[in-house]
């Protein structure tokens, strides 16, 4: 026998109640959740201020560049980076933005990308990677800035699974929620904001 | 990891006089004690929450073969490879081997529990692999060749003083006296690990069953970079780990951080499924799964199996009044505080620790935070069962346990031997009522003097009110 066969026999019921553990699987039923949120926008926004992450709203999709421009420059933050390729098309070069589209890479100090939805529990974002919408541009650069539909803001993670599997069936290689810039604690128990990802975290609710 | 939990008494001794220890020790109230209390209110229903959170380790327990199925089944219709590895040698081996597969020389690591159980680290050296932990905790552990003193804050026994000198000795850089600036300085020196390593190490916080993923909670950010980057992923966690579905998995997390670190939530997430796709710009082109069992398998269906159900969150011993004297390194193995007490000598075996399920005052702080209701002080005095079953307590205590159970057995007995001892103790306490010495327990004058009784028992005071 090898290790694999050894240890499940160990572990193994002579009889496990099959067609009850697959019901469970298949209907995934819900623990217990939080009190439904009278404003999922509202809930969202001040979870994510209390996460760090800095926000404002854009009408409509058009003036998000420059939006994001103003940001950096207040900042004196780099005015190029990298952008989701499911970003390309935005008139990034009209205010003054020198974005690429493409995975990001060490030297990229801006990674701009959407989110596959919010979560107004924790003020959490759900990024899925894939070919469009590569890992890396949410994680290498020092400012993250994330567009996010806000109709797309759901109240629970059970919400986002829920619509991960009407949208997509299977998760794609990577999903991450993002809560926040990166930060670490270890150092005599002092967080500090900015570890091995961002620094800062940018949201941009605007309708996709 | 070397097991070193025999030198536990002489070890609290000598932590217990560690001045910069105990300063240290100090902040765990703060971020760990006072933060978990101010989110876990959060959570409205947290009394059902906690239940549920326990029922569905107990659904996985109960049946862990057949959800192992499940997870080995989809993980593998998703490009991983799932290892079995039913010891710590097992493990190594298994890691190695990956690595000479792939032609790995470095590999970058995000923080992991089951690699300090297997020493991974030292196996992976031995085989000509360069590891270098990114996590900022075992960095700086690495660095200093110590190991971790907590589950989530490895190390949390240093200050930033140590950790300033240690920079400046080891990265050869102006020394930095600033905890952001140390970060930093962390973070520069650590971005060509991420970028240059073949292969990225991570334990897995869960594994769902429903997906096939594993699902990996951090902050840093450097879980997400070691397995993004490298070409090469390998995931090591316990067999316990575990979860149906990822509504079960939901639950578990709003219990996880917050009991941990005082977080509603990690700044990270990331539930990895398979290796990099077609079309994929990223991500590893191997993504391997090492599954240890190392005695997990057969606390299963003992009166033990209720620890199994750890998430590793570290409540308890912050929580914990031993803990907080002394800190994780007299506890001599990867896990300490309570479920390090259960889990040290269950794992790696009850001969090894005789203290441990005895550095315990039972007052329950450690079951009442448990977020999967581990009823962490019965297993504690399980343990002390059988250790005295199994004969391995020290003499002089057995055959004391056995002249107190005699003399509780005998009512008479007991009253005259009562009878003497308070009024002996009463005349040895002298004016002040306070005794300096007490034979056989210099434990407890050493530190401080014994109230002598006041020169009658309990029952002969009842006698005369009644």
């Amino acid at each position: 026998m090898n290790a694999r066969e050894k240890i499940l026999a160990r572990i193994s019921k002579a009889r496990p109640d099959e067609a009850a553990l697959r019901h469970h699987l298949e209907t995934h039923p819900r623990g217990p959740e939080p009190l439904a949120f009278d404003d999922l926008k509202k809930r969202f926004a001040e979870r994510a201020a209390k996460l760090s992450s800095d926000l404002i709203e854009a009408d409509q999709l058009g003036l998000v560049p420059g939006l994001i421009a103003e940001y950096l420059k207040q900042r004196a933050l780099p005015m190029k980076g990298v952008c989701w390729p499911a970003l390309a098309h935005l008139p990034w070069r009209n205010s003054g933005l020198e974005i690429e589209a493409r995975p990001a890479g060490n030297e990229d100090m801006v990674g701009i990308t959407g989110a596959f939805c919010a979560i107004a529990e924790t003020g959490t974002l759900l990024l899925l990677g894939g070919e469009k919408t590569p890992a890396s541009v949410s994680l290498l650069p020092e400012t993250h800035v994330a567009i996010v539909d806000p109709r797309r803001i759901v109240a629970t993670m059970e919400d986002a699974w829920d619509l991960l599997r009407r949208e997509f069936g299977a998760p794609p290689r990577t999903v991450n929620f993002i809560s926040g810039p990166s930060r670490t604690a270890d150092i005599e128990q002092t967080v500090t904001l900015g570890a091995h990802g961002p620094y800062r975290v940018l949201l941009v609710l605007t309708p996709l | 990891m070397r097991n070193a939990s025999f030198d536990f008494k002489r070890q609290v001794t000598v932590k217990l006089a560690d001045e910069r220890l105990q300063q240290a020790l100090s902040r765990l109230q703060s971020r760990f004690v006072e933060g978990r209390s101010a989110v876990i209110s959060e959570i409205h229903d947290l009394q059902e929450t906690r239940d549920a959170a326990a029922q569905i380790r107990d659904r996985v327990l109960n049946n862990l073969g057949h959800w192992l199925l499940e997870f080995e089944e989809r993980a593998t219709s998703r490009g991983a490879v799932v290892h079995w590895a039913e010891t710590v040698e097992d493990a190594n081996r298994i890691v190695a081997e990956i690595a000479a597969l792939h032609n790995v020389k470095t590999a970058a690591k995000s923080k992991s529990m089951v690699s300090e159980e297997c020493g991974l680290n030292e196996a992976l050296e031995k085989a000509g692999v360069e590891v270098v932990e990114t996590d900022l905790g075992e960095y700086i552990l690495q660095k200093a060749h110590e190991a971790p003193s907590h589950i989530v804050a490895p190390v949390v026994h240093k200050n930033k003083e140590e950790i300033s000198d240690l920079f400046e000795k080891v990265h050869g850089l102006p020394r930095k006296t600033g905890i952001a600036e140390l970060c930093r300085e962390a973070r520069e020196v650590l971005r060509p690990a991420f970028l240059n390593a073949d292969m990225g190490i991570s334990g897995a916080n869960f594994l769902i069953a429903e997906t096939g993923s594993a699902l990996i909670v951090t902050n840093e950010g450097n879980g997400r970079l070691v397995t993004t980057l490298p070409r090469v992923h390998v995931a090591i966690t316990g067999i316990e780990k575990v979860v149906p579905t990822l509504e079960d998995l939901s639950t578990l997390l709003r219990l996880l951080p917050r009991s941990a670190t005082g977080q509603s939530i990690t700044n990270y997430v990331s539930l990895l499924t398979g290796k990099r796709g077609e079309g994929d710009p990223e991500g590893p082109e191997h993504f391997h799964i090492v599954l240890l069992d190392n005695g997990r398998s057969s606390l299963l269906g003992t009166p033990m199996q209720e620890m199994l159900r750890c998430i590793r969150c570290g409540a308890c011993m912050n929580h914990c009044p031993v803990y907080q004297n002394i800190g994780g390194h007299a506890y001599g193995w990867v896990y300490p505080g309570p479920m390090g007490s259960i889990l040290t000598p269950l794992l790696d075996g009850i001969e090894k620790a005789p203290d441990l399920p005895n550095a315990s005052t039972l007052c329950g702080a450690c079951a009442v935070v448990c977020p999967v209701k581990i009823p962490l002080p019965d297993l504690l005095r399980k343990l002390r069962e059988k250790q005295l079953t199994l004969g391995i307590r020290p003499q002089r205590e057995t055959a004391l346990l056995k002249a107190w159970s005699w003399l509780a057995l005998h009512p008479r007995a007991y009253a005259l031997a009562t009878k003497i001892a308070v009024r002996a103790m009463n005349l040895m306490g002298g004016s002040k009522g306070l005794l300096h010495r007490l034979p056989g327990a210099s434990g407890w004058t050493d530190g401080r003097d014994f109230p002598a009784p006041e020169g009658k028992t309990f029952r002969e005071l009842y006698k005369e009110r009644s």
